[in-house]
This record gives C-alpha cells, structure tokens and sequence, in this order.
C-alpha cells in the first residue's frame, strides 16, 4: 500500500462499496419509518371531501394495502431504474424536482463555505497567535455566539431588521423569470453565464443574507479547528526558523505556519459540506430560498413519502460524498497518509 | 490514599491480590482538596469558561426554582409560582416595551414575556440534558462494545461491525428532516418531539466512545492490568471508562446546546408542541409574525436561548481546553497559576 494512483482507485473503489452499503440502509429505515408512522397517507393525498371509490382507487394504485416488505421491494427496484416515484402535491416526478430544487442549495451551502473560509480560517490564525490573551477570547466569543444563535432566529432576524436597513433583498426567490436561460438553476452562475452584470449582482444581494446566516451558524468549526492546528504547529522548529531568519510575522503565519495547519481544517470543513446540506432545511423556509431543503419541508408538511424519502436520500448522498470527498482531500494534502 | 490502603500485605498475594495491585499502582488519586485547588486555579486563567460555569449554574437553579416551588406549594395545598404574572392570562396591554412592571414587555396577547421565558427554563433546559444523557448512555453503551470487543472473527467482533454499520447509517441522516418527520407523522406533543430528537442523536456518542475506548485500550496500564487477570468488566468499569471521561464530559457539555437547538427548530417550525406553550422555539415561532413592528417578544426569548447555548458552549470549550493535556500545556505558558495544573491530572 502506497500512494500511487493505482492505490487510490483501490481506495475509493473500498470506499465506494462501504458508501453504497450505508445508503441502502439509509433508504431503508426511511422508507420504513415513514411508512409505520403514517398508516394512511391517501386521507391527505385525495383530500377530506373525496368518496370512498377514489380513497380505494389511491390504496391500490400506491400498493398500500400489501404488507410493507413487498412496498418496499418494489420501491428499491423504482429506485434503480431512475424512477424516484410522483411528487402527490405537484404530481411530478421527485428526482425532476429534485434535480431543480438542488443546484439552489448547492450554490447556497457553496457560499457559505467560502464566508466560512475567508473569515473562519484567519480568525483562528489571529486566536492560535494570541493565544489566552484577549484577542483569543473575543474570537472565541464570536464564534461561540454564531453557534448559540439557532439558525432560526438568525435568519429572521437578518430576514427581517437588517435586510430593510441595508436595503438588500429579504428572500431568496426573484419575483419575476431573469431573462436569460437558466441553464444550471444557480442564480448567480446563470447570470454570469448570461454575460448579465445587473442580474448578477441582484442575485448575490438574494444570496447574501441566507449565506451569511448558514455560515455564522458553522463558522466556530473552521476557526476552532484552525485555532487548535495552529497551536499545535506554531511551537515547531521551522516556524521559529521561519521567524529567526527574518521573514515577516504575515508570512510566518500564512504561508508556513497555516500550510501546514490547513490539512485538519479542510477535511473538517469537507465533513460539515454534507451536514450544511440539511442544514439549509430552516434558513431555505425562511428566506423561501427555492432549494431541496425548502422541498424536504414541504414533502414533510404534506405527508409526501416519495418526497421526504427523495430528499433523506439526497442529504444521506450529500454526507457520505463529503466524507469521501474529505478522506481523498486529506490523502492529497497531507503526504505521509497512505490510501487503505 | 484510599487505594493504597487496600494492599494486601506480605509476598503470599494471589493472583488477585497481584491485579489489585497493579490496579492501586495505576491509579494515582489525587486528594480532593487538590482537585478543587486545581479547579480554582484553572477558572481563574479561564475567565470566559468561568463565566459559562456561572451562567450554567444560574440557569439551572432558575430552572429548578421554577419547576419546584409550585410543586412544593401544591403539595402544601396552594400553589404558589415564582413567576410575576400568568404565562395564559393576559397581565397588561398588548405589546408593551419593557417597564419595570414587564422587563421584557408584553406580547400581542399581553402576556408578560419576562413570566413566559422563564416558565419555559425548565422545559427547554430538561430537553437539553435529558436527550445528551439518553444519547450519552445509548450511544456509550454500544461504543464501548464496539471498541473493546472488536477483535475480528469473534462474536464481539461481529457484534462491533454490526453496531458500526448501523451507527453509520444513522450518521448518515440528516438528523433534523428525520426528526421533523417523525414528529410531524407521529403527531405534536412532548414526548414526540423528545423521541423525534433522541432517535437521532445516539450515533455520535457511539463513533466518540469507540474512538476513545481505542486509544486508551493499548495503553501499557490496560495491558498490564490484563496480565494481571482483572476481569474484563473490571477493566472497563475500573480503567476505561474513567480514562475516556473527560473528553466525553466536555462533548456532553457542548452538546446539551446542539440539543436545545436542534429541538427549538423543531418547535420553531411549528412541530414539535402544542401552540401556546411556553416553550422558546415554539414563543420565537408565535412572535415571529409580530417581528417587523414589535421586536421585543422575540429578541428577549431569542436572548433566552442565546445565553443558554452559550452558557453551555463556554463551560464546553474551557473545559475541552482545561481537560485536554495539550491544550492544558499550552495554557500553563500563558497563566502564572497553572503550575498546579500538572500533579492532578489523571490521563496520560
């Protein structure tokens, strides 16, 4: 075992097998919990004034009077052929909404993971520096005070005080079809691609406000992980060789000292990349942010099994493919990792 | 001094006698008077973890007095409640700012706001430490299997791959649409949301544990005390489980925040409670409404929460600084007094 990239396919081929294997079980505890918990779905699908004939036709339609093994057999095998079953409220396929719905968040949990990068990273460097003095402490308040302000009212808060003040766009939705193609669902990608400047800083004034209250939430990981990196590599013979030789104090810290730092961080935050994903589920309600955890609270609202079963699986996807993503980012950056 | 006192004497010691032995000779005990010494001294290099521990201790009291002293009263034959005014019945006009008579004003039903935060003390503070504990012993329990018995090819080591793969199906979910699902399906209510959250949570305590167990299981102490035919259990009553402690105190202490988060979203998104209740994600989500005109009934319950989380997040973060050797070394050359720190330290 090395680390040459016959041993790498190996190694994300091992892995991918693993992942596959959680998934499948993550679709089934959801499809059985949410079948066991609701025993008659099609009272909600059909509606309360519809006859007995029509609450029959939807039970059978839906298989729902066979025994839950057999519905579930027949759902994995839907699964795999790409048919992700009908939406009940907009009578669409799911994976159609799913794959609209998605590219919103993608952009969203994206953004926050730049804000949280660009202010998180250099808070820990600036804590690790000073560490015990005040500046160490203030930035451990501010980052422990983004984690102890629930998304929720976070959001609001910023939905409602500071959008007005700052005279941004309080939601995510654009009130009218931009006009150009929009090719990825992303609104800001989309207008780039179209070439459109006064769209595309309309559609980072839509994003700014949920991306920040995504971001302040998570921003305690990248400084936390930062900070306690940065003390374990700034007592190092090199740094201080670093320092000795003249190099200035800027330098020493981001380019030798956070180098070195960086591997922990960058894998921790790859792990969250997946948790930031359902993360979104209250910032999208809030700010009506057009995204897959807007469609998960929906399905949810609405007793839609297809949906809330397409969405975990999502989510489910988007944690395991983060760690993957993780593990592989740790093997390239850091050197002495071999791939098992 | 207590373990050495339980040598047995003269060189006819049985085997037992000899794990005995090397259980005292592994421990190393510091007196009490040292540990509250030790604690002083680390509280005062650490002002901001000193003031988690006060805010944790004012809120737990807040929360005890509330919940008691009507309970206390009843048993007595009249109820009495500590709080100003009713948390139902209107106490003054609709949205009042804050006076002395309403610290925190009146909500657009004109209920005092300041009686309502803190009815819902206990209810949201219980959540938060019974779910940790419930996760913690769930959670624990399967970790230290899956940790010390995990040798391949034996039933433990079967058992251990099993309780893996599950723990990782489970950390796969996405905790809070599953959550909102089973609440949402199972009906509003108390006992639903709890269940919703704790069904959830355990995975993380499982992968903590486990992770722990392994790195203090090949420790020469574990080893030795093996050699010496301490029974397993002994082994992990005795030796593992005190050695994994700290780090697991300081997640627990961190996590009983996440919890009361993750279950006021819940409530916040009109889940988890019946409407009306004094709970604060369930008061921030029946204001929320009234944001743009009157912030007050949500900013003071929103503090509510903030303060709590933080409370628990400071005493967390010290104590995973106080607790962690490495850490603990690099406070002892920022403070003059954690010279103290070094004796009492039972990890390695």
């Amino acid at each position: 075992m090395g680390r040459s990239l016959s041993d790498l396919v190996v190694f994300i081929a091992k892995r991918m097998v693993q992942l596959a294997l959680v998934l499948f079980g993550a679709i089934v505890v959801t499809f059985v919990v949410s079948h066991l918990s609701v025993s008659n779905p099609c009272l909600t699908w059909i509606g309360p004034h519809a006859g007995k004939l029509a609450y029959q036709h939807c039970v059978s339609y839906f298989g729902l009077g066979q025994p839950i093994y057999i519905q579930l057999y027949h759902y994995l095998l839907t699964l795999l052929t790409g048919n992700w079953g009908i939406d009940q409220v907009n009578q669409q396929p799911v994976l159609g909404l799913i794959a609209q719905y998605f590219p919103a968040t993608f952009e969203l949990v994206i953004a926050a993971l730049i804000l949280m990068i660009v202010v998180g990273i250099p808070l820990g460097v600036i804590a690790a520096n000073s560490n015990g003095r005040w500046a160490d402490h203030l930035v451990r308040v501010f980052y422990l005070s983004g984690w102890a302000v629930p998304t929720y009212l976070g959001g609001l808060l910023l939905a409602i005080l500071v959008a007005p003040a700052l005279h941004i766009a309080p939601t995510g939705a654009f009130t009218g079809t931009p006009p150009f193609p929009q090719r990825t669902h992303m609104s800001v990608v989309d207008a780039l691609l179209a070439g459109n400047l006064p769209w595309t800083v309309d559609a980072l004034e839509h994003l700014a406000l949920p991306a920040v209250a995504l971001a302040f939430f998570n921003l305690g990981i990248a400084t936390r992980m930062t900070r306690a990196s940065m003390l374990e590599v700034l007592p190092m013979e090199y740094v201080r060789t670093a320092r000795m030789k003249g190099l200035k104090e800027f330098m020493v810290l981001y380019k030798h000292a956070l180098r070195n730092a960086l591997i922990t961080t960058v894998t921790v935050l790859g792990l969250t990349a997946g948790y930031l994903l359902s993360g979104t589920v209250v910032i999208e309600e809030i700010f009506q942010w057009p995204g897959i955890g807007y469609y998960a609270y929906e399905s949810i609202e609405s007793y839609d099994f297809t949906g809330v079963v397409g969405t975990v699986i999502v989510f489910a996807i988007g944690v395991v493919v983060a760690n993957l993503a993780a593990d592989i980012l740790y093997g390239v950056l850091d050197p002495r990792v071999e791939w098992r | 001094m207590a373990g050495s006192g339980d040598l047995p004497p003269g060189p006819t010691a049985t085997p037992t006698d000899l794990a005995a032995q090397v259980e005292a000779a592994v421990y190393h005990k510091a007196s009490r008077r040292d540990q509250w010494a030790t604690l002083f001294a680390v509280l005062k290099a650490n002002p901001l973890t000193l003031i988690g521990f006060v805010l944790v201790a004012i809120i737990s009291i807040t929360g005890l007095v509330v919940y008691l002293v009507p309970l206390i009263t009843g048993l007595a034959g009249h109820s009495v409640s500590l709080l100003p005014y009713s948390t139902i019945i209107p106490s003054g006009a609709k949205y009042l700012a804050p006076t002395w008579a309403h610290p925190f004003g009146t909500d657009g039903a004109g209920r005092d706001i300041f009686s309502r935060v803190l009815a819902a003390v206990p209810v949201d503070l219980s959540i938060g430490l019974s779910i940790t504990l419930f996760a913690l012993a769930v959670g624990g329990v399967l970790g230290l299997i899956a940790g010390f018995w995990d040798t391949p090819g034996t039933l433990g080591g079967i058992t251990s791959t099993v309780i893996l793969r599950v723990t990782d199906i489970f950390l796969a979910f996405p905790s809070l649409v599953l959550a909102l699902a089973i609440a949402e399906v199972l009906g509003r209510g108390f006992s639903v949301a709890l269940f919703a959250i704790a069904a959830t949570w355990w995975p993380f305590y499982v992968r903590l544990v486990r992770g722990e167990v392994l790195a203090v299981k090949g420790a020469p102490f574990i080893v030795a005390a093996k050699a010496a035919g301490v029974s397993d259990g002994k082994i992990l009553s005795r030796h593992i489980i005190r050695n994994i402690a700290e780090p697991l105190i300081v997640y627990y202490t961190l996590d009983v925040g996440s919890v009361l988060i993750t279950f006021s979203t819940i409530t916040f998104l009109g889940i988890g409670l019946p409407p009306g209740t004094a709970e604060w994600g369930s008061m921030i989500s029946a204001y929320q409404s009234d944001l743009a005109f009157d912030a007050w009934p949500t900013l003071f319950t929103g503090l509510a929460v903030f303060i709590t989380v933080l409370a628990f997040s400071l005493l967390g973060d010290g104590l995973r600084d106080i607790l962690d050797p490495r850490s603990r070394r690099a406070l002892a050359v920022t403070s003059a007094s954690a010279g103290e720190l070094g004796p009492s330290s039972t990890t390695s």
